[in-house]
């Protein structure tokens, strides 16, 4: 270009290759990058409300168990969990009960109701829970969860309001 | 400043001579049909880029592939985008690297010293057919399926070792989930990697006799 304000044929050969290559590697390089983290960007978290027993069947001062499992579909393949946990009735009012997941909040195992300890035992590392579920010996770092939206359909079952992960 | 650190790059790794070799060297008067060899490096490279970016999703197993490629379709972001750069990609790939051999051919540009220029180019047209082959059998749907049958079968009628070449091909007697591992491990690693070996001797040969020139009345 020396000295003219002239494109030389060259110069404007280079800067069109520039130019276009710079349009195509943008028109599909973002479109790719989008695909590589759209999994990343997705809502989780299906709600449903979920039947856990009737009221009846639950005795005041008794965890009552139950457990359920719910399809999770990651791309082409379907996973079924499980959950589980115990519902216990502090008195004749729907309204109080305490609905306690039964997941160890130390490393995910499932707890067990021991009557005769009187508390939920952790077959992993000896965890114990109190009835209402809070720790009382072992490893775990806080209670146990709770789910904490419940309520009573009119045919007498209680569901609990379960939002995926 | 720039031009200090690039002065100095330049003495170590010579990029100006790169740079004067690989895009800047003096060709003979040429035509558009002198790009269709750097057009099919071009796709092949686009072939590379979106096939890694499927196998984020592909998955190589009877149970799976369908719905796998069915996932990239539908369920992914620009799934459809990538998936049919690559499936139309392949096609003119095919067509391409034919007409560059159809060009080469014509202009007689396959004569010394440029005899293995033109041997190490029938390599690159095998396997790209062989990737093209093998492609097409990934997606495990109808077309795919009896295609592969149909194309392993025919394989199978050479004399002598057609038995065994149908075989080594299925990886056994039958099409299965071996035949799918198999084609689709000789997909994106086997038939590529001779593939790029192949390239880069084709590249090194077109650089070291530089671009023929076209034949005149008088040759
Ligand atoms: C993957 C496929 C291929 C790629 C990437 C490729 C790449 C190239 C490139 C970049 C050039 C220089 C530019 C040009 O003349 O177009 C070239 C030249 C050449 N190619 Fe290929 N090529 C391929 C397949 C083939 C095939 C199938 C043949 C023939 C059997 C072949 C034979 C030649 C010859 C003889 C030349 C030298 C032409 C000349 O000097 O005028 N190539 N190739
Ligand atoms: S997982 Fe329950 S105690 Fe460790």
């Amino acid at each position: 270009m020396s000295g003219s304000h002239e494109l030389s044929r060259r110069d404007f050969i280079k800067v069109t290759t520039g130019i276009v290559g710079g349009l195509i590697g943008a028109v599909i390089g973002l479109p790719s990058i989008y695909y590589l983290i759209d999994p990343a960007l997705r809502e989780g978290g299906k709600e449903a409300w979920i039947p856990i027993g009737k009221f009846e069947d639950m005795q005041v001062g008794v965890p009552y168990p139950f457990s359920f499992t719910r399809v999770q579909v990651n791309g082409w393949e379907r996973t079924a969990s499980s959950f589980g946990g115990y519902a216990i009735r502090k008195s004749d009012s729907p309204e109080d009960l305490l609905v306690l997941n039964s997941r160890c909040t130390h490393l995910a195992c499932t707890v067990n109701w021991h009557e005769e300890s009187d508390a939920y035992i952790c077959p992993c590392h000896d965890a114990k829970f109190s009835m209402a579920g809070e720790v009382l010996d072992g490893p775990p770092p806080r209670a146990l969860d709770v789910y904490d939206e419940h309520r009573l359909t009119a045919d007498g079952l209680i569901e609990i309001f379960f939002k995926e992960a | 400043m720039f031009k200090n650190i690039y002065d100095w790059l330049d003495e170590r790794l010579g990029l100006n001579d790169l740079y004067t070799n690989l895009l800047d060297r003096p060709e003979p008067k040429t035509t558009w049909w002198n790009t269709l060899g750097s057009a099919s490096m071009f796709l092949f490279i686009m072939q590379g880029l979106t096939g890694i970016f499927l196998t984020v999703y592909y998955t190589p197993s009877p149970d799976h592939a369908y719905d796998s490629v069915q996932y990239i379709m539908e369920g992914v972001a620009f799934g459809w985008l990538i998936r049919g750069i690559h499936h139309w990609g392949a096609t003119l790939m095919v067509v391409l690297v034919f007409v560059h051999m159809l060009r080469v051919f014509y202009t007689a540009s396959f004569k010394f010293p440029r005899e293995l220029t033109w041997l190490i180019g029938i390599g690159l047209f095998l396997t790209t057919l062989g990737m093209g082959f093998t492609g097409y059998l990934l997606p495990w749907n109808q077309k795919a399926y009896w295609a592969t049958t149909v194309g392993t079968q025919i394989a199978g009628t050479a004399p002598f070792l057609g038995e065994f070449i149908l075989k080594a091909l299925r990886g056994g007697p039958d099409l299965s989930a071996l035949t799918l591992q198999r084609f689709f491990s000789a997909h994106i690693w086997i038939i590529p990697a001779v593939l790029v070996g192949l390239m880069g001797i084709h590249l090194y040969l077109i650089i070291k006799h530089g671009e023929s020139h076209f034949p005149t009345k008088e040759d």
